[in-house]
């Protein structure tokens, strides 16, 4: 029987690693992500759970850790935030490239210049193009369920899985979450299978220079490629992911009663516009909502819960079908010198599938600045307005920001 | 260290296959080969950026006949870290980890995981072979370029002196700290085989002087002699540090003892086009400050 | 030494290498002069024991072999010329690559 627990994101997140039989772990203390692993270095010591806990001196050797580990065989997991996961970027597109199931907890956090601990959304949307898989989390419940998830399909696929919720907003409050039992999750979940390991019987080594041409100076060198080849397999196995992330997120909801797609829906099925938002402001979303259709506005909210790999056909093909013609973006983050990534991903993916649609982006809470419902529905009803005024097109707005 | 071992008794193994990308008189090459031949076949080895990248092949082939996992310029303390923590969760036991970084890896952009990886006790043997210079990528100095040397970033000559990681790996108290030469690959494998039986378990430091032809200037029939010459110049002291205690290896100790004669720094600096820029006065500096070195060693015998 | 064969590999996901002779050519190709012993200055050959092996012992790429006299693998062997020049019987010599047809 699983525990019926009152736990902050961080402890969900600490659980669910014990749970999934974590094996290596690489700890460095970063505000608001330190109690997480925490949590995980007294599960250890007493014996909760049988691992290597190593406190790093940096995150760039905690995710060093975490590669060096998988190499050899173990499952291995590190969290972070902000300026943390920063300085492990070479390390993440290493991670990706080395194909590694590695699980890292981004905690989001502000980044840096200026110093700022409180939560946006900067630091993991940043590493998007690494080739990690990403999961935004939206209560302390799915946190937990999402790292059980995040092990299996990383295992399966040999891509690393970034699960990620916001700070302090999820990772220090407390919810109810509901924890499960060993045996299940040892069944959900098996024990890791590298793909290749650093074993003295059978000697390899791994991540060598590799050309950009294929060697053709050895007999049957041919068939082996060279560096194109290689990061093309990791490309063609994070488009074709998502059958394996839904699988595994549809097993979990019919062994353990709860699932959470790719996204999830609130109210679109006769909504003339959609909000779409990524982590916890989702929930937000959801009650401005109910505020607007109480005011007789048909609007719904649509949580992206995988940003990578996009799942733009999916989005198209969802936005073709939902009578919406308005989708209003409200994000925690942006690409400097153009606008908000789900925005412009969003925008590019209807216009491959030639899907016309009005997109407006709005940013809110950067560096953690706090907001409420009624921020949400001011920004939507101006969108809604200028629409109304003919303006489909829409600058990228700052919401409740001194200009 | 006092062995009398020969050429004939030590292992016929080798664990580097030929037809390397080393360069022709590449020292390292020479130190890998007898580090490995002490290590044996259960070995699981690490390297960062670096010459021996290179040595070790290019995909989807190696000349390497140990599991090696290459790993990012700065981290090779951190990925042995993780490699050793793999190992002992998963209960395999007798396999040495072997950190193989040159002196850019070690002493510059590599230090901060090495610190922490000693300061964590990893069980480790953490090897920098010392070319004294970033030689992979053209011969730039490192923070282990010795006071004086022509690189292609101190074209008149470094003006600082080095690093001593030997000094800093010991203030670590790491157990096992020693300083090789490839020109002496007996001393050398001895103390390999020392490190891997006497200190299991805990972190061990070998430092190895890696002259190297291209990048110091000399002719590639003599890189065993410039690498002899900076030991009997006292340039290159060899000893281990056990515990914090210093213990003279003979080469040097014969020189303490007055058995065999130091030979003056200016012969090593003459035998290598790196050091053509060293003016009398410099040379005279160094050569007093070699001389006031082998003066404190005398409390070492 | 044997070759390690690539026959039976497949592509990869990541980066592996297998160990195989030769990996980065016939290295032999790159001297401009090449080592030759004279066995009748050779220490082993003359006493027919294992003593000296210093070239053995020196070679960066273990292309000498440690046998009664040495052998050296010409297929491999970069003409560093350190064999010679640490030759305490003077036994090797180093001679011009062009004076030999293979």
């Amino acid at each position: 029987m699983g525990r019926k627990l009152v736990l902050n994101g961080n402890h969900a997140a600490a659980h669910a690693c014990k749970d999934a039989r974590v094996q290596v772990i690489a700890a460095y203390p970063i505000t608001p992500q330190s109690p997480l692993t925490e949590l995980l270095s007294q599960f250890v010591e007493h014996g909760d759970l049988k691992a290597k806990y190593i406190c790093v001196e940096s995150e760039h050797s905690a995710i060093t850790v975490c590669i060096a580990a998988s190499s050899t065989g173990a499952r291995t997991f590190t969290a972070t935030s902000a300026n943390g996961l920063l300085l492990m970027h070479e390390q993440l597109h290493w991670a990706a490239g080395a194909r590694l199931p590695i699980v890292l907890a981004c905690v989001n956090r502000a980044v840096a210049a200026p110093w700022n601990v409180w939560n946006d959304q900067q630091d993991s949307i940043s590493q998007r193009d690494t080739g990690w898989i990403q999961i935004y989390c939206e209560d302390n419940q799915e946190i937990y369920d999402r790292i059980i998830q995040a092990y299996k399909i990383a295992e399966q696929l040999y891509i690393p899985v970034m699960v990620c919720f916001d700070g302090y907003i999820l990772s220090h409050t407390l919810m109810p979450v509901e924890t499960i039992d060993q045996d299940s999750i040892d069944e959900f979940l098996p024990p890791y299978k590298p793909h290749i390991t650093l074993d003295p019987e059978n000697p390899c080594v791994l991540n060598l220079v590799t050309f950009p041409w294929i060697r053709q100076d050895h007999p049957d060198i041919e068939k082996l490629g060279g560096y194109p080849e290689l990061r093309y397999q990791l490309q063609q196995t994070l488009l074709s992911s998502f059958e394996v992330i839904e699988q595994v997120d549809r097993e979990f909801g019919e062994k353990f009663g709860r699932d959470y797609g790719l996204y999830i829906e609130y109210q679109c099925a006769d909504a003339d516009y959609i909000l779409m938002a990524m982590g916890s402001i989702a929930s937000e979303a959801t009650v401005a909502v109910d505020l607007l259709r109480e005011e007789g506005y048909k609007i719904g909210m649509l949580s992206l819960k995988l940003f990578r790999p996009f799942p733009a056909e999916i989005l198209a093909a969802y936005a073709d079908r939902a009578p919406a013609s308005t989708y209003i973006i409200i994000e925690r983050g942006l690409s400097y010198g153009y606008e908000g990534a789900v925005c412009t991903e969003f925008k590019a993916a209807l216009f491959t599938h030639q899907i016309q649609k009005n997109v407006h982006n709005y940013l809110i809470g950067i560096g953690g600045r706090d907001f409420d419902v009624y921020q949400i529905i001011e920004a939507t009803k101006q969108s809604i307005n200028a629409i109304d005024n003919g303006q489909t097109y829409k600058e990228m707005e700052w919401i409740n920001v001194q200009k | 260290m006092e062995k009398n071992l020969l050429p004939k008794d030590l292992p016929k193994e080798e664990f580097l296959l030929p037809g390397t990308r080393a360069c022709s008189g590449c020292a390292f090459a020479l130190a890998y080969r007898f580090a490995l031949k002490a290590l044996g076949k259960r070995t699981i080895a690490c390297t960062p950026a670096s010459c021996s990248t290179v040595l070790s092949g290019m995909y989807p082939v190696t000349s390497l006949k140990i599991p090696m996992l290459n790993t990012a310029f700065e981290s090779t303390g951190a990925a042995l870290s993780g490699i050793r923590a793999a190992l002992d969760i998963l209960g395999k036991e007798d396999i040495t980890v072997l950190g193989w970084a040159g002196d850019g890896g070690t002493v510059d952009i590599g230090i901060q995981s090495l610190s922490g990886a000693a300061e964590r006790g990893t069980d480790m043997i953490y090897v920098c072979y010392d070319n004294e210079a970033y030689m992979n990528t053209g011969v730039q100095r490192s923070g282990s370029t010795p006071y004086g040397a022509f690189t292609t970033t101190t074209p008149t000559g470094k003006l600082q002196k080095r690093k001593n990681m030997p000094a800093i790996l010991a203030a670590h108290g790491v157990p096992y700290v020693a300083t090789a030469n490839s020109s002496y690959p007996i001393d050398l494998y001895l103390k390999f085989k020392k490190a891997k039986d006497e200190f299991k378990g805990k972190t061990r430091y070998i430092h190895i002087i890696a002259p190297c032809p291209p990048g110091w200037g000399f002719h590639t029939k003599d890189f065993i002699k410039i690498g002899r010459l900076a030991t009997q110049s006292g340039l290159w002291p060899l000893y281990e540090i056990i515990e914090g205690k210093m213990i003279l290896s003979k080469p040097t100790r014969d020189i303490v003892l007055g058995k065999k004669k130091r030979v003056p720094v200016t012969d090593y600096f003459q035998a290598q086009s790196r050091f053509r820029t060293l003016s009398d006065v410099q040379i005279q500096q160094i050569q007093a400050e070699v001389d006031q070195e082998f003066e404190s060693f005398k409390q070492n015998l | 030494m044997p070759i390690h064969s690539l026959k039976d590999r497949k592509m990869p996901i990541s980066s592996i290498a297998t160990p195989i002779e030769g990996e980065g050519g016939r290295t032999g190709t790159w001297r401009t002069e090449r080592p030759v012993l004279d066995p009748t200055k050779c220490a082993t050959v003359k006493q027919n024991k294992l003593v000296c092996l210093l070239c053995w012992l020196y070679c960066p790429e273990a292309n000498i072999s440690r046998t009664i006299p040495p052998k050296i693998d010409y297929v491999y062997c970069k003409g560093c010329g350190a064999c010679a020049e640490e030759c305490p019987s003077k036994a090797i010599t180093m001679e011009e690559e062009g004076n030999f047809e293979d």
